[in-house]
């Protein structure tokens, strides 16, 4: 059976921030300290070279990555 | 229209502030604050020392005994708001009568920003003073998240249409309003750390790029890269980023902290002194505004 987005998005957020990705999709990556000022550069970068996809400076928004749900959505987007 | 730069100089404080001495204030450990930030130390100016007293200083260990001095230029973020700015004062205190002063207020940014106003300007002013100076301490509120980030000093530069020994090539510089709330001071410095630190990973790799790929410079080919000294943990990306490899990102953040504009001139003046690199230099900032940008210089 093929990844998931999601499960491949868990994964990528887990190798970032080196502890696992929260179950609840709807969970901030930021409030509950998962991730912090420095890994959200490192998990946009991360985004970008998994799903092949550039993200502009006009996207370089905190909130557009703050959640499992968040990230589907951008991608979504895309 | 050539411009070169000449010589670096630097005045810091006395007071050494060590991360123990914040880790009491703000309930962090030491530890903490130097895997955030790769600081170990910083400069605090005392109560009467100004922003103008540390730039007269860094100017006088850059001018040594000259004063052919055509322009003044003065970056400082953490001076005080009103007119006017402090460059009239260090000018008058420096001795250059009639000579043309000019304030920077545009923090982190302001040195990059200033060297590249002087690499365009020092053709119709002859020799160019830029100096860089900042009291951050005195704008540190309660927050441990910035406030264990900052340091005073002040660093300068002499650039001039006369041969030096590094000739300045090009720069390139941008600024992008939108994001002007996410670091500022009304008197008390205040930073959205997430949406600042993923613009300046972004922004500081990409403007260096943009500047190497117009000159067909390759960042394997940079010889050093002298980048304001914002945190150990950005630089690491920036280098990641570019592909090069982090020992050519010199870095003194571990004895003063970011010092704001200083800092770029601060850690060329010192890199200035012990370093003999043939190949290119670039020369980079971001900060408050956005403002951000990048000056490219070679061996004479």
């Amino acid at each position: 059976m093929p990844e998931s987005r999601t499960d491949k998005l868990r994964k990528l957020i887990q190798d970032v921030a080196g502890k696992p990705a929260p179950a609840d999709e709807d969970e901030s990556l930021f409030e509950s300290g998962l991730l912090d000022s420095f890994a959200l550069p490192d998990l946009v970068s991360a985004i970008e070279q998994a799903f092949a996809i550039k993200v502009p400076d006009a996207d370089l928004n905190p909130r557009k990555f703050d959640s499992i749900a968040r990230i589907e959505a951008y991608l979504d987007s895309k | 229209m050539s411009a070169y730069l000449h010589r670096f100089g630097r005045y810091l404080p006395e007071r050494v502030v060590t991360n123990a001495e914040l880790a009491a204030r703000f309930d962090r450990t030491a530890e903490w604050i130097e895997n955030a930030s790769g600081i170990r130390e910083r400069r605090y100016a005392v109560a009467d020392e100004s922003i103008a007293d540390m730039a007269v200083l860094a100017a006088e260990d850059c001018l040594r005994d000259s004063r052919e001095v055509g322009l003044l230029i003065l970056a400082s973020g953490s001076g005080a708001t009103g007119f006017p700015g402090p460059a009239a004062e260090v000018a008058h205190k420096l001795g250059l009568e009639n000579t043309p002063a000019l304030d920077l207020p545009i923090a982190s940014a302001g040195s990059v920003f200033g060297l590249a106003l002087a690499m365009r300007l020092a053709e119709a002013h002859g020799n160019v003073l830029l100096i860089a100076s900042e009291k951050m301490s005195a704008l540190i509120g309660g927050d441990p998240n910035t406030a264990i980030l900052f340091g005073d000093g002040a660093g300068a530069a002499l650039i001039s249409r006369d041969p030096g020994p590094w000739r300045l090539i090009d720069a390139v510089l941008h600024s992008d309003g939108q994001y002007r709330d996410d670091l500022k001071s009304d008197g008390t410095l205040t930073m959205n750390g997430l949406n600042v630190i993923l613009h300046a990973s972004r922004k500081m790799p990409g403007v260096i790029q943009e500047l190497l790929d117009r000159n067909q410079v390759a960042a394997s080919q940079v010889g050093a890269f002298m980048v304001h000294q914002a945190n150990l943990n950005l630089l690491t990306r920036v280098a990641k980023t570019l592909g090069v490899d982090l020992e050519k990102f010199f870095s003194n953040i571990a004895s003063y902290g970011n010092t704001s504009s200083a800092s770029m001139l601060i850690a060329a003046s010192e890199w200035s002194e012990t370093n003999s690199v043939q190949g290119p230099v670039v020369f980079c900032g971001f900060g408050a505004g956005f403002h951000w940008g990048a000056v490219l210089a070679e061996r004479s």
